[in-house]
């Protein structure tokens, strides 16, 4: 099964009892942040716990992720050797403008893999939070063959844009659409911004389902509360699941019977159509709709 | 003809015959003034002091108090403080509960006034003293409906029953609430008082709105009461807990919430006409709402909720969800004010609640319960008295009565709280037994008792994430690590009474 990144959870780098069962509640990714949320006069210590959280805590199949400092910092390189030597699956790169910021990270991550032996384990994901960054996205999406997926940082992206968040998101549509397009057009994964008004969840459902239907693989997120809505969201509907099924097992008997091309329904099924149709099934088991076993 | 006159000879070789007197009804003085102003002259009025005396209290004797003001309770400080005043010493201390704002006990602990102590559940400062040795005698804990049957058995004797209402008439007529408009508090049920006013020798009421002849409905009889004293305050009502429904923001208790309710849901109990009972806890409570919604889904109505009520609860009850309320402690005003007001909100004692050897006791019809728990182990047992540092923080309640009697008990514990392990290999005091727990719920994975396969079954179907209680405890370990053992001394301070009446467990002494 593909991964799913429906939901990747921020837990801030300096909050151990945060750090220590964040995977309880279930986010497919959890994001240690070492950035915005950690102040100057903590980013050692933040770097420290995170290090040991992920060398000592069973976080099970959750991916987990770092967010790094700049390296324009005192503290992305050493950002970079802590977490790759603590075997962290991917490192999120904050307010990438260029495809060379991504080049330089993942240079900082071999030197560190080379000594370690595991060089191309580190997978790389970057925030874009500029204008600057939202021109470039193709380029960076495609930067790395590390590159596992491109997020929006709204925050940023609206001050830099000269305007603010408004709940329906107009001020956001371009920005969103040019990540999917670009994450689309180099095979990676599209990720949107945090919502943080926990109190108006009927706005933050509202907001998934619209990121859903412009095409994202999930949303970032900030409090265990916000899980069940995305996953809700994400959920297919029985009527997909079925046709899903169909398609499928329509697939499994043409490959029995070694015949290309298939039709169901009328309809014929190219590639597209199944890999769709899996990625049906995977959320359907995600999300406890279906069980592994009965899709065997 | 036959005139009385001509009778009388006949009258009195009658009573002869029967051993009685003749009457002489003609010197019966009538009493003409208004009733209104008679009932103030009641006999049973009378000053605390005057009750405790006309009581026929000696030293030596078993005092009782109810604690339906939980937290806001004045009743108990109020009479101890007037007996150590007058005198008194050496009493045997009977109250269904005791909590943090009974503190004041302690002085009357070291002065002698209060030597013996029975009760649910003990917090605060008079815990951590007791727990560290200050009493002689060791306070003897009893549930809820342990302490009803004990009390009817005569185990328990009560010698003068203190017992506060927020009304009553001048003829002990009393409830947990007034319909006066000088109202000043409000519990709701008496459950826990129903038991001391039928079986203590002496019953004295306590109220802080004395109201008029007849205060009917009523939860207390005047034919049980001896004495009415009017008082200032018999409780803070704000502090039963807080009024208004809110719901938990705190991610655990979701969490903890959402996977009970998926248990009650699955586990084959769930079906119209089921009956329930949650504690109070923020997960508790949460999972009431998740319930809720399937209950809607599914059309599915419960027959009756039990225990302590909540607003939660009275919620479901008015949207038609739950048929009749059955209730022996209001946990809050809403609670409260509904007893008072639905005819279907119906208070019952502690015996009707969860006596063991009661057939008609509502514990036996109960279908599922969840409840929370300080500590369980790898027998399931489950300990919600002592606190993992050895010291007694907590109250029995009814935990043990309603898990040996449910259908489906469901103890929802967190596996860590901070650095405390919640999932252990022994607890530190066995307060309900493992054979009466069938599944505890934590963050980490749902165990269900290995004597219900059939349950555990069910759960893995539904794809819950059944696991092994070992795993669980060495999950618990592997974060936290061994802790240092407890640095209990040899003094036995506490003896845990089973509902059966029998000892269960003792507490020992714990050292700094």
């Amino acid at each position: 099964m593909e991964r799913l990144r429906r939901t990747m959870m921020f837990v801030p780098g300096n909050n151990p009892g945060m750090m220590a069962d964040a995977h309880i509640y279930g986010p497919d990714s959890i994001m240690l942040d070492l950035e915005d949320s950690v102040t100057m006069a903590e980013k050692d210590t933040a770097r420290l716990l995170v290090y040991n959280a992920l060398k000592s805590v069973d976080y099970g199949d959750t991916e987990m992720v770092v967010r790094i400092n700049p390296l324009n910092t005192p503290y992305g390189k050493k950002d970079i050797e802590a977490v790759v030597k603590a075997g962290v699956d991917v490192i999120r790169m904050p307010k990438t403008e260029t495809a060379e910021e991504v080049i330089e990270v993942e240079r900082e991550i071999e030197r560190v893999e080379k000594e370690l032996g595991c060089v191309g384990r580190t997978k790389i994901m970057a925030a874009i939070e500029s204008a600057l960054g939202i021109c470039n996205a193709y380029a960076i999406a495609t930067a790395s063959p590390r590159m596992m997926g491109i997020a929006l940082g709204a925050e940023d992206y609206c001050a830099n844009l000269k305007t603010q968040r408004t709940p329906d998101g107009d001020e956001l549509r371009l920005a969103r659409e040019t990540i999917v397009v670009a994450a689309r057009a180099a095979g990676i994964d599209a990720l949107d911004t945090v919502y943080s008004n926990l109190n108006d969840m009927e706005t933050f459902r509202k907001e998934v389902e619209f990121i859903h239907r412009l095409g994202f693989d999930g949303k970032s997120i900030i409090n265990p509360r916000q899980i069940e809505v995305v996953n809700e969201v994400f959920a297919p509907t029985e009527k997909a699941i079925e046709k899903a099924r169909t398609i499928l097992a329509a697939i499994k008997e043409a490959e029995k019977k070694g015949s290309g091309v298939i039709a169901v329904n009328g309809k014929m099924v190219d590639r597209p159509v199944v890999i769709r149709a899996q990625r049906t099934i995977d959320l359907a088991i995600a999300s406890g709709i279906l069980k592994e076993e009965e899709v065997k | 003809m036959s005139s009385i006159k001509e009778r009388a000879a006949l009258v009195e070789k009658a009573a002869e015959k029967m051993n009685k007197g003749v009457s002489h009804p003609e010197n019966l003085v009538k009493n003409a003034a208004s009733r209104m102003e008679l009932q103030k002259e009641s006999p049973k009025l009378a000053t605390l002091e005057e009750a405790i005396r006309r009581s026929g209290l000696k030293d030596g004797m078993t005092i009782s108090f109810h604690h339906h003001f939980r937290g806001g309770d004045k009743v108990v400080n109020l009479v101890v403080a007037k007996l150590a005043e007058m005198g008194f010493k050496n009493l045997h201390l009977a109250a269904s509960s005791l909590s943090d704002v009974h503190a004041p006990l302690i002085q009357h602990i070291e002065n002698g006034v209060i030597t013996k102590i029975s009760t649910s559940g003990l917090r605060g400062e008079l815990a951590n003293r007791i727990s560290r040795g200050l009493m002689e005698e060791p306070v003897v804990f009893r549930s809820h409906g342990g302490r009803g049957s004990a009390i009817a058995a005569g185990d328990l004797h009560i010698d003068v029953a203190f017992l506060g209402a927020s009304s009553s008439d001048p003829l002990g007529n009393a409830c947990g609430y007034s319909r006066s408009e000088n109202a000043k508090s409000i519990c709701g049920s008496l459950g826990y008082a129903l038991p001391d006013a039928q079986y203590a020798d002496k019953v004295v009421i306590l109220t802080d709105d004395l109201v008029a002849y007849p205060n009917t409905p009523n939860s207390i009889s005047e034919r049980q009461v001896d004495y009415v004293v009017e008082v200032d305050s018999v409780g803070d009502s704000s502090k039963i807990s807080s009024g208004a429904i809110r719901d938990s923001k705190n991610p655990r208790d979701i969490l903890l919430a959402q996977k009970a309710a998926k248990v009650i849901i699955n586990s084959g109990y769930f079906k119209d006409g089921f009956s329930i009972q949650t504690g109070t806890g923020g997960a508790s409570l949460a999972a009431v709402k998740y319930i809720r919604q399937s209950m809607i889904d599914r059309g599915i109505k419960a027959s009756f909720a039990l225990g302590g009520i909540t607003a939660h609860m009275v919620k479901l009850h008015e949207e038609g969800l739950i048929d009749r309320l059955i209730d022996v402690q209001s946990f809050d005003k809403v609670a409260a004010e509904s007893l008072k007001n639905d005819i279907m909100h119906k208070e019952v004692s502690a015996n009707e609640y969860a006596s063991a050897d009661e057939p008609g006791s509502a514990v036996h019809y109960l279908d599922i319960v969840i409840l929370s728990a300080l500590e369980v182990d790898t027998k399931f047992n489950v300990n919600v008295l002592v606190g993992s540092d050895g010291i007694i923080r907590g109250a029995i309640g009814g935990h043990p009565d309603t898990a040996a009697d449910s259908a489906l008990s469901i103890i929802v514990c967190p596996l860590l709280r901070g650095r405390i392990p919640c999932v252990v290999d022994e607890v530190t005091t066995l307060i309900t037994p493992g054979s009466s727990v069938d599944v505890i719920v934590t963050e980490y994975g749902i165990a269900v008792n290995p004597r219900r396969p059939e349950l555990a079954e069910r759960l893995r179907q539904a794809g819950l994430d059944v696991t092994d209680i070992n795993i669980l405890k060495e999950k618990a370990r592997s974060i936290i690590g061994d802790a240092s053992p407890l640095p209990f001394g040899d003094k036995v301070v506490g003896v845990v009474m089973n509902r059966d009446g029998n000892v269960m467990d003792v507490i020992k002494n714990i050292n700094d």
